[in-house]
């Protein structure tokens, strides 16, 4: 039959190849596409959940690029100017000469809260009012409709106001409106302002006005908050950063606080990073949770060529070649997976921009950063690879004995140093990835650790089930109930997958929501406690009776009546501020708390939401008392080194006081409310000049546009926050942030959609064989839909209770240590979670097993086979 | 050819080891044909198993085809199999994603060559399955896939071949048939045939009788 002897030297040289040789390997190759005949289906799909995670990942490397692209093209536009140096008080002459004299081009700007009246709608609305003179911006422009409105309000009058605002009240161009004693006709609408987000524009929207204008509308009282800016443009020969450093000094003494190109880049590239960080984690945890599906699949996989691998090794393979066989499955899914991933990523990342343009202060065009999808690509394929890694061993321990006893079983993975360095790998790559994606090492290493934590709660979670199952099987229960309760702990069995991977799912999903509800609510119960939703400010201490007549007239209550007086600190401790700050250590970072302006209260009482935490509180003293006894903010004492007994020096409007840190309070800031850093005890400031801030209740919209209209017309100085409008704002702004995160989120859940799916396929094999033995002992079809119902749902119920509870502890810690709210726990969004997980995987699991049920079972057999 | 020496295999278990093999030896020829018999859990299986290098005894030794089966690792042993042993299971455990010819062609892929078809094709015509190449294992008949494991047996040449209950899952006739093939192609080949059943009439057909009680040998003839 032969003629010529198999067994030579040279042909049988396989075994002393090193291992990449057998994996480079045409036959390896060949033998890994065979043997994936009849599974490849099955593998791409758990393939599939990779590709969510890497798709995230290469659309927001790819936005991140685009991003930074556009910054760097774009930076000046950022500002408007090469240097902007702004003083909460109007220039005086000294300062305006010295303004002058530092060159370039220059222009003024004056910006103050303000109310406007719309006399054809009848409507009032507060907003920030520039003024400008002079050519800014410099770089960049006001886009305006109709684009010479930019110019025209400049030289001939009029105003640009917010295209928001039009919306909102139904104006345009052409009506007029009122600010103050100014009645102004609306020249264009503004569109976009140069370095600033529509975001902050929804919650002050803005209107330009020229500054003769401004002038005649008579605002610039006594206390109203007002903002001066001078805007330079230098030649290219100047170095800004150069000049402000020579300047300091100066800027100091004049307590002006100087921004440039560079700094705004900085800041801003600060947030464009974390935003980019925080959505690659997303992206990373999608990329994870494909991770634990592809190590389910190739574990499945490999448990079902356990025969394979044994008849390969009887034959004469060695381990190396069938090892290499299976790793090149793994590889080529991988690599397949890494492609299709990034190709949707370059497809997603279209939408991201458009997504995210109200969040980002410019405009730029969009382009596909090869780059970052060549890392995703690559991450995701390491990743992958790693996750494949750890259940192919088992090939390593597949003895060729198994072909000839079918029962033999592997040696269990723990006493394999290699699964132990895989995992040490795997842990490594989790860790380092995670360190890459975070600005702060900390961050990254916590991020690693409660994944970590989540990840070890769910593995107990399961096998405590898995326990508790096998050892309490109560007898009493009927048969197809018991038998889905056995399906937990069967030989098989997906417990620990499904677990895992809905326990994470729900987990991400939940903390998400649990968060922004909690943030959402916060706003709402300040609203509700106090029952005040809008507040009046730059009330004059001369108008204050009569505004409080005109409230009371309009049958309104007068919640709360709080006089501010501004004022700045001279010395801090017996040592002037100047010295402080020029001194040898001067304090970095914490500067503005020594130059800024103070806005104070005195009051004999603590106000709500303020707790004394330290010292003693001072309701009242007498007027020709020395040394005032004052309450500090804890926060605020802290940046200026300041304790109980401790002097300083405060410059109310040209008179010293001196002043003791009598007390220390905690003040809740987010509430809808006026809070102070400095109280002073009553007796002292009450002569000050001063500004009012009064709140009130308004039932309705119609009220709430009456008053203000009431109060604008008699009032024109005072301001009025309507906080119906403000939340509403508020809420339509955390709406689109959580819309991003929940767009992101998405891929976490596709993701998990397809491990429940490949979780659920794992053991369809030995489900459907079960079901078919049981329909051919002749069990109904209602038995068979039981037994799987009661094992589906009680996996759902279980993931979803553990990553519900899971998410309700990290929302409080979230809640607690980094927004300083109080938690608020929403019962229904959890209850829907809890009822919505378990049913998605009784439909998808019935979905997987709908052949049992509807087909014959010799047919299903055969199919099966 | 087979060279057995005093082997021994025990399994640690809860209550002590089990002892499965005691104290085997016997030695075969070139071309010889043997049939190891016996009651079930005699202890058959385990020592082709251990003659194959597919596991190692507790206690003994084996030498097959000159080398000593202790001296070697794991992948030696696997060389050593692929060079010069053949397998033919009960189950007949063919690789189901594979064709009857892809099947027969992978003990020589496995030790690296190339253009192995012709031989496989050759093979499988003698077995009479020249119409069969490109069908995979759940498309053919028992018999069938009891020849081509025969045939996959036989194309790396071995010096011996171990055949565990080859038609144990088989009725009379096919049983007979795959018997003759085997039989045949061990008289061309020369052979050594290790074969355990518990078919009288086939043990009658080799030379050697081994058979086995309790692990040990009762009668060598």
């Amino acid at each position: 039959m032969q003629t010529e002897p198999h067994f030579t030297e040279t042909s049988a040289p396989s075994d002393r190849r090193g291992f990449l040789r057998h994996f480079l390997s045409a036959w390896t190759w060949r033998m890994a596409w065979r043997d994936s005949r009849t599974s490849r289906r099955r593998l791409l799909l758990f393939f599939g959940s990779i590709v969510m995670g890497i798709a995230a990942l290469a659309a927001i490397g790819s936005l991140g690029s685009n991003l930074e692209r556009a910054m760097a093209e774009q930076s000046k536009a950022l500002l408007g100017a090469d240097l902007a140096i702004e003083s909460r008080d109007a220039f005086t002459p000294e300062q305006e000469r010295w303004l002058r004299g530092l060159g370039g081009e220059q222009s003024r700007e004056i910006s103050c809260s303000t109310m406007i009246f719309l006399p054809r709608t009848e409507s009032t609305r507060l907003v920030q009012l520039h003024a400008l003179d002079g050519g800014f911006p410099y770089y960049g422009e006001l886009e305006t409709e109709p684009p010479a409105a930019a110019e025209e309000f400049r030289h001939t009058g009029g105003a640009l106001v917010e295209e928001t605002l039009l919306q909102q009240f139904g104006a345009r161009v052409g009506d007029t409106i009122q600010a103050g004693n100014l009645t102004n006709t609306i020249v264009g609408r503004l569109e976009k302002v140069p370095g600033e987000t529509v975001v902050l524009a929804a919650l002050a929207p803005r209107v330009y006005v020229s500054m003769d204008d401004l002038a005649r509308a008579g605002l610039l009282g006594q206390g109203s908050l007002v903002s001066y800016h001078a805007y330079f443009k230098f030649g290219s020969d100047t170095d800004v950063a150069k000049l402000v450093e020579r300047i300091r000094p100066q800027l100091e003494k004049f307590r002006f606080r100087p921004d440039t190109v560079e700094e705004r880049k900085r800041d801003l590239g600060r947030s464009l990073d974390n935003l980019s960080h925080f959505l690659n984690l997303v992206g990373f945890i999608a990329l994870l949770l494909g991770g634990v599906g592809v190590a389910s699949a190739i574990h499945v996989h490999i448990k079902q060529k356990l025969g394979t691998v044994a008849v390969l090794r009887c034959l004469g393979g060695s381990v190396a070649q069938t090892f290499a066989v299976y790793l090149a499955q793994g590889t080529a899914l991988g690599l397949l997976g890494a492609v299709s991933g990034s190709a949707l990523g370059i497809a997603i990342q279209t939408l991201l921009p458009r997504m995210l343009a109200d969040f980002i202060p410019f405009s730029f065009r969009f382009y596909t950063a090869w780059p970052a999808v060549g890392r995703a690509m690559g991450i995701g394929f390491a990743i992958s690879l790693l996750f494949t890694l750890l259940p192919l061993l088992t090939v390593r321990r597949v003895s060729p004995l198994a072909a000839l006893r079918l029962s033999y079983e592997p040696s269990p993975a723990r006493r394999d140093p290699l699964y132990w360095l895989v995992s040490a790998c795997l842990a490594a790559g989790i860790l380092g990835f995670a360190l890459m994606q975070s600005r702060d090492w900390r961050v990254g290493l916590g991020f690693a650790i409660g994944l970590g934590v989540v990840f070890g709660i769910l593995t107990i979670t399961a096998k405590l089930l898995m326990a508790v199952t096998r050892k309490f099987a109560v007898a009493a229960l009927p048969f197809t109930a018991r038998q889905g309760v056995a399906n937990l702990h069967r030989p098989n069995n997906r417990t620990l997958l499904l677990l895992l991977s809905l326990g994470l799912g729900t987990f991400l999903m939940m903390s998400l929501y649990l968060v922004q509800r909690t943030l959402l609510a916060q706003l709402v119960a300040s609203r509700i406690q106090n029952q005040a939703n809008a507040v009046l400010f730059d009330i004059q201490t001369s108008q204050q009776t009569d505004v409080v007549k005109l409230i009371r007239s309009l049958d309104l209550p007068v919640l709360d009546d709080t006089p501010v007086v501004a004022m700045r600190l001279s010395s801090v401790k017996g040592r002037a501020v100047e010295s402080i700050l020029s001194g040898e250590n001067p304090p970095r970072g914490r500067r503005w708390v020594y130059r800024r302006e103070y806005r104070s209260t005195y009051s004999d009482r603590l106000r709500d939401g303020e707790t004394l935490v330290a010292g003693q509180w001072v309701a009242q003293v007498t007027n020709d008392t020395e040394v005032v006894p004052v309450s500090l903010e804890q926060g605020i004492a802290k940046d200026l080194q300041v304790g109980v007994g401790d002097e300083l020096t405060f410059d109310v409007q040209g008179v010293p006081v001196k002043a003791r840190v009598a007390s220390l309070r905690e003040v809740e800031w987010r509430r809808i409310q006026p809070n102070f850093f400095v109280v002073f005890p009553r007796g002292v400031l009450e002569s000050a000049p001063a500004m009012h801030v009064l709140v009130t209740h308004v039932s309705s919209g119609e009220e709430s546009a009456r008053m203000q209209r009431e109060v604008v017309r008699t009032f024109p100085n005072v301001s009025i926050i309507d906080l119906t409008l403000v939340l509403q704002t508020v809420d339509a702004i955390l709406g689109k942030i959580s819309f991003v995160i929940r767009f992101l989120a998405m891929f976490t859940v596709l993701t998990g959609v397809l491990v429940l799916v490949a979780a659920l396929l794992t053991g369809r094999h030995q489900r459907i064989q079960e079901s078919v033995l049981l329909r051919t002992l002749g069990a109904s079809r209602a038995q068979i839909f039981t037994i799987l119902l009661v094992e589906y749902f009680s996996l759902g119920l279980l993931g979803a209770l553990t990553g519900t509870s899971l998410a309700v502890g990290a929302a409080w810690l979230l809640a607690r240590f980094v927004f300083h709210v109080s938690f608020v726990l929403e019962p229904v969004p959890m209850l829907a979670a809890l009822l919505a997980v378990p049913v998605l995987t009784v439909v998808t699991g019935f979905l997987m097993s709908r052949s049992v049920m509807n087909q014959p079972p010799l047919a299903i057999l055969r199919s099966e086979i | 050819m087979l060279e057995v020496r005093g082997l021994t295999k025990s399994y640690p278990g809860i209550g002590g080891s089990l002892t499965v093999l005691k104290d085997v030896s016997f030695s075969l020829p070139a071309a010889a044909a043997c049939a190891i018999v016996g009651p079930s859990g005699s202890g058959k299986t385990t020592l082709i198993g251990l003659c194959a290098g597919l596991d190692l005894p507790t206690a003994g030794g084996v030498r097959l085809n000159g080398v000593d089966l202790g001296a070697l690792d794991e992948d030696g042993r696997a060389r050593l199999r692929n060079h010069a042993v053949g397998f033919v299971f009960q189950t007949f455990q063919l690789i189901p994603t594979l064709t009857a010819l892809e099947n027969v062609m992978v003990p020589l892929e496995l030790r690296g060559q190339n253009r192995v078809r012709d031989q496989a094709v050759e093979l499988l015509a003698r077995v009479g399955l020249a119409e069969r190449l490109a069908h995979y294992p759940a498309q053919l008949s028992g018999g069938e896939q009891q020849r081509v494991a025969l045939a996959r047996a036989f194309i790396n040449r071995p010096k011996i071949l171990f055949a565990d209950e080859p038609t144990g899952n088989l009725d009379a006739e096919t049983g007979r048939l795959v018997i003759d093939s085997l039989f045949a192609l061990n008289a061309d080949a020369g052979t050594t045939l290790v074969l355990v059943t518990h078919d009288a009439e086939l043990a009658r057909r080799a030379q050697k009788n081994i058979r086995l009680k309790g692990g040990a040998v009762v009668n060598d003839e």
